[in-house]
């Protein structure tokens, strides 16, 4: 068991307890790093799309697992982002300057979008922003000189100080792209939680009335977690964008906006490391759905609905027996070696939890 | 002695209920004032008042000058009015020292693109916020429990985090909604010489509301009784125990 003796406040704001942590992660990001030598283009492809759902998923998991808001409409951030980086990059600007304009501009849209929307809670916010998820899709169509519609649009390569970039030519570059990305949006990430704004936003999630009485302005720290959240997640769509090459109305259906909601739960509410696991799952499910049909010797029959029937399985599941999601499981192994053998099964129960009055709504 | 906070002729109906009836008293600044009177009588809607959860359907609030009622919650809090809730209103997944730094909010002077920086000023300004919730841990004694969550402590415990999270603020005024319900004995004295202490040594005013009698005859100057949202009496915990007004509201007419 490791013993952190603290000698300063530092110990508690900076990003690593302790030189193990540090350590830990830094072998992390080199083996990240080595990766294109290592993997061939097929799995590095399939990394590269993990690390792109987790961006998406930090987006999401920075609204609904620290903010307590849950949206069924990120679906459409994705497009924004998407839509909005491609179409900058058509009309001449630099991939530099195009990716992180698109991540404002769907920023300052969420905020926009979200000043009428945080009026709502709990259930009635996840049925209103649903609404966005479909009228999305419309839009896409009804805006056809600027996106070309339902034909959609192709990804075009990216240059990067004359470095060109593509998803299917130089998968290692882009892998490294999307990469750093990640490690960035994990950072700021990071940052807001050790600093007021992100305790302001737990604040909100776990009591509005006292967060309220502490001189936390409500709406407005709604509207900040949900434009943080949006740009983010619009980020995490001008990425996929380019990785999928093509896309029109339909890559960026509800069912994408369900998908990452289920990630985030299936990773753990309300951790980092809880996007990351999600990712993980969502991405790999489909294929690993594949390889165990081909091992069982299912053919080449397609079973309709396997790959959802199954995520809805393993989101019913987790919700039944570990509702702190794959992060959650992984924090009790930890604990349970680290305090071995005086770990005890009653340690993780949860208490219950005293009256809380909702009256003052 | 200087009037601190000054509530007008409040009233406030919740449909046909009325429930503070054209209510007016003041706090002084430096006292402990207490209001007490049986269930339904009004007194956490009076704090709810205050903190501006509640809009009054008539009369005017003011703090130190400041019209309370052209604030939203979260600028009450702006002006040194820190509260605790009767039913316990912390942040039930987060630890007691990021409880009692969200205490810190109205002091935060960084905005979001320097905190998702973490520039040194934030840096800093994190030490800053430590250091005074460390004075507040140091005076509660809350040392063992620093890093443990709020979810699995015991109520007691709670009750003084709560307490804590309102003092890191640095109010000028503390309002306490039932400080020593559901505590022990022994918890309702410690309670008892943390109101003194934070009444004499860091000078700051109390408003509470309470209905153990010994806590309050103990650490108030003046007591308020209320009644169906109306004032009963006023005046010295003697005077409004046997105010014959009050012990009918408490007992029924004749026990006197």
């Amino acid at each position: 068991m490791r013993i952190h003796f603290k000698t300063s406040y530092n110990h508690d704001i900076r990003l690593f307890p302790d030189r193990w942590s540090f350590l830990v992660y830094a072998i992390l990001i080199v083996i990240a790093v080595v990766l294109p030598w290592v993997l061939d283009d097929f799995f590095l492809g399939e990394v590269t799309n993990v690390l792109i759902w987790a961006i998406a998923g930090l987006g999401l998991m920075l609204l609904t697992g620290q903010t307590g808001q849950a949206s069924l409409g990120h679906a459409a951030f994705l497009a924004l982002g998407c839509y909005s980086c491609i179409i900058f990059m058509e009309q001449g600007w630099p991939f530099l300057i195009a990716f992180p304009a698109a991540g404002i501009l769907t920023g300052v849209v969420g905020t926009i979008i979200a000043i009428p929307a945080i009026r709502l809670h709990g259930i009635y916010l996840a049925i209103a922003t649903i609404a966005l998820s479909i009228l999305a899709d419309d839009i896409i169509v009804l805006m056809e000189p600027i996106t070309d519609g339902v034909s959609g649009k192709f990804a075009p390569m990216i240059t990067i100080f004359g470095i060109e970039i593509e998803r299917w030519t130089t998968p290692d570059r882009f892998y490294w792209l999307v990469l750093a990305v990640t490690i960035l949006c994990t950072l700021g990430y990071r940052n807001l939680l050790r600093s007021p704004l992100g305790r302001a936003f737990a604040a909100v999630r776990d009591s509005e009335v006292s967060a309220s009485a502490m001189g936390v302005h409500i709406a407005r720290t709604k509207a900040a977690a949900f434009g943080i959240s949006c740009a983010i997640t619009g980020l995490a769509g001008a990425l996929m964008g380019f990785y999928a090459g093509a896309f029109n109305n339909e890559t960026f259906s509800i069912v994408i906006s369900i998908t990452l909601l289920m990630m985030i739960v299936i990773g753990g509410l309300g951790s980092i490391h809880g996007a990351f696991f999600g990712a993980v799952v969502v991405a790999f499910l489909p294929q690993f759905l594949s390889m165990t049909k081909d091992f069982v010797g299912g053919g080449s029959v397609a079973i309709p609905g396997l790959e959802t029937g199954v995520f809805g399985m393993i989101l019913i599941l987790f919700i039944l027996f570990e509702p702190m999601g794959i992060y959650g499981r992984w924090m009790k192994i930890r604990i349970w070696f680290e305090l071995f053998p005086f770990a005890r099964k009653d340690m993780f129960k949860r208490q219950k939890s005293y009256l809380k009055t909702e009256r003052l709504r | 002695m200087s009037t601190l906070l000054e509530i007008n002729n409040a009233t406030l109906k919740f449909g046909g209920v009325v429930a503070v009836n054209d209510l007016t008293f003041s706090v002084d600044e430096g006292e402990v004032y207490a209001i007490v009177g049986p269930n339904g009588a009004g007194k956490s809607t009076v704090f709810n008042l205050i903190s501006r959860f509640y809009d009054p359907y008539a009369g005017a609030i003011t703090f130190d000058g400041h019209n309370l009622l052209d604030r939203n919650a979260d600028a009450v809090a702006d002006l040194g009015i820190a509260r605790t809730f009767q039913n316990i209103e912390l942040f039930d997944h987060a630890t007691v020292l990021q409880n009692l730094l969200v205490g810190r909010h109205r002091h935060r002077n960084t905005n979001l693109v320097q905190e998702m920086l973490f520039t040194p000023k934030v840096r800093r300004e994190e030490k800053r916020h430590r250091e005074a919730v460390e004075e507040v841990i140091d005076f509660l004694d809350l040392q063992p429990y620093r890093d443990k969550m709020i979810a699995g402590l015991p109520y007691g415990v709670r009750k003084v985090v709560e307490l804590g999270r309102a003092l890191a603020s640095g109010p000028r005024l503390l309002l306490l909604d039932e400080p020593a319900s559901g505590l022990s004995v022994e918890e309702t004295q410690d309670m008892r010489w943390w109101i003194d202490d934070i009444r004499k040594q860091m000078g700051i005013t109390v408003l509470m509301v309470e209905h153990d009698m010994g806590l309050v005859s103990g650490v108030s100057d003046r007591v308020l009784a209320l009644a169906d949202g109306a004032k009963l009496a006023e005046g010295t915990p003697q005077q409004v125990q046997s105010d014959p007004a009050v012990i009918e509201a408490y007992l029924g007419a004749g026990a006197a």
